[in-house]
């Protein structure tokens, strides 16, 4: 443990040390890529249509914007893990917010508030239990969530559209959004269970 | 509960948001790694990991890429 907070302390005091500090961020933006590339590799099928050396160059950009943000973030650090598993966060972030967004461009983000007229009258499941929830959850929404709230949901959670693609959209954030649906979605259990459909 | 339910519903526990997502992710993932509790050590996680797809994946990928040794 001791030698993982001492690579730690090493890291950081290398990245602030004006002598050092070129050296350790370029070994570090090596590490970064490294982890970049990874993770475009394990997202790869989300871009069929992408020439690998532009899926490369979101490795590329994301290592390069990560590197920023952890400069820019290094007193955040607490200690908690060791600085190599902090500092990969930022960059798998970076390359799965670059990845999601680069599959839907060029697709319209279309909210279909349609679908819960259909998917109320169709049941939406096999089993009966399940239908019996989607429907009952489908005549709910209008009437307990706000248009806002009915927006995120159905985009999220029905349409399949990934938040971060959302909030490019909508020019708000991840956290704003994911509480929508978080307050969408306690409105709808409380109205489940007063119905009795949930324990 | 069916994957569209889950995905309408939530899990439906307390849970972390987004930001604490992020800012408590290193910490989770190294417990894991070390066949820790962490979700006892870090309540709310897992349901935020269950109930949010973009905080799942990346979840999904820290936990491989550091298993891997941070060298895939």
């Amino acid at each position: 443990m001791q030698l993982v907070a001492d690579e730690s302390q090493t890291w950081l005091r290398e990245l602030r040390d004006p002598e050092t500090r070129e050296a350790a961020a370029a070994r570090l933006h090596a590490l970064l890529l490294r982890a970049a590339r990874f993770e475009v590799g394990r997202r790869r099928h989300s871009l069929g249509h992408v020439q690998a050396a532009d899926v490369d160059d979101l490795a590329t950009q994301a290592a390069d914007d990560a590197l920023i943000a952890i400069l820019a973030k290094l007193d955040t650090f607490r200690g908690a893990s060791r600085f190599t598993t902090w500092a990969y966060k930022f960059v798998l972030l970076e390359a799965a917010v670059k990845m999601r967004r680069r599959a839907w461009q060029g697709h319209e983000v279309t909210i279909d508030d349609e679908a819960w007229t259909r998917f109320a009258s169709s049941g939406g499941g096999d089993e009966v239990e399940t239908g019996e929830l989607l429907a009952a959850i489908a005549q709910a929404v209008p009437r307990c969530l706000t248009d806002h709230q009915r927006r995120v949901l159905t985009a999220l959670a029905l349409d399949g559209v990934p938040v971060d693609v959302l909030a490019e959209r909508m020019d708000t954030t991840r956290g704003a959004l994911y509480k929508t649906l978080h307050d969408a979605r306690r409105k709808l259990r409380a109205e489940l269970e007063k119905e009795g459909l949930l324990p | 509960m069916s994957r569209l339910l889950n995905r309408l519903l939530g899990p439906g526990e307390p849970e972390v948001t987004c930001e604490q997502c992020f800012e408590l992710l290193d910490e989770y993932v190294e417990l894991e790694v070390q066949g820790k509790d962490a979700q006892a050590k870090l309540p709310g996680m897992r349901a935020h990991l269950e109930g949010c797809p973009a905080c799942h994946e990346d979840h999904e990928s820290l936990l491989a890429f550091v298993r891997a040794g941070g060298r895939a």
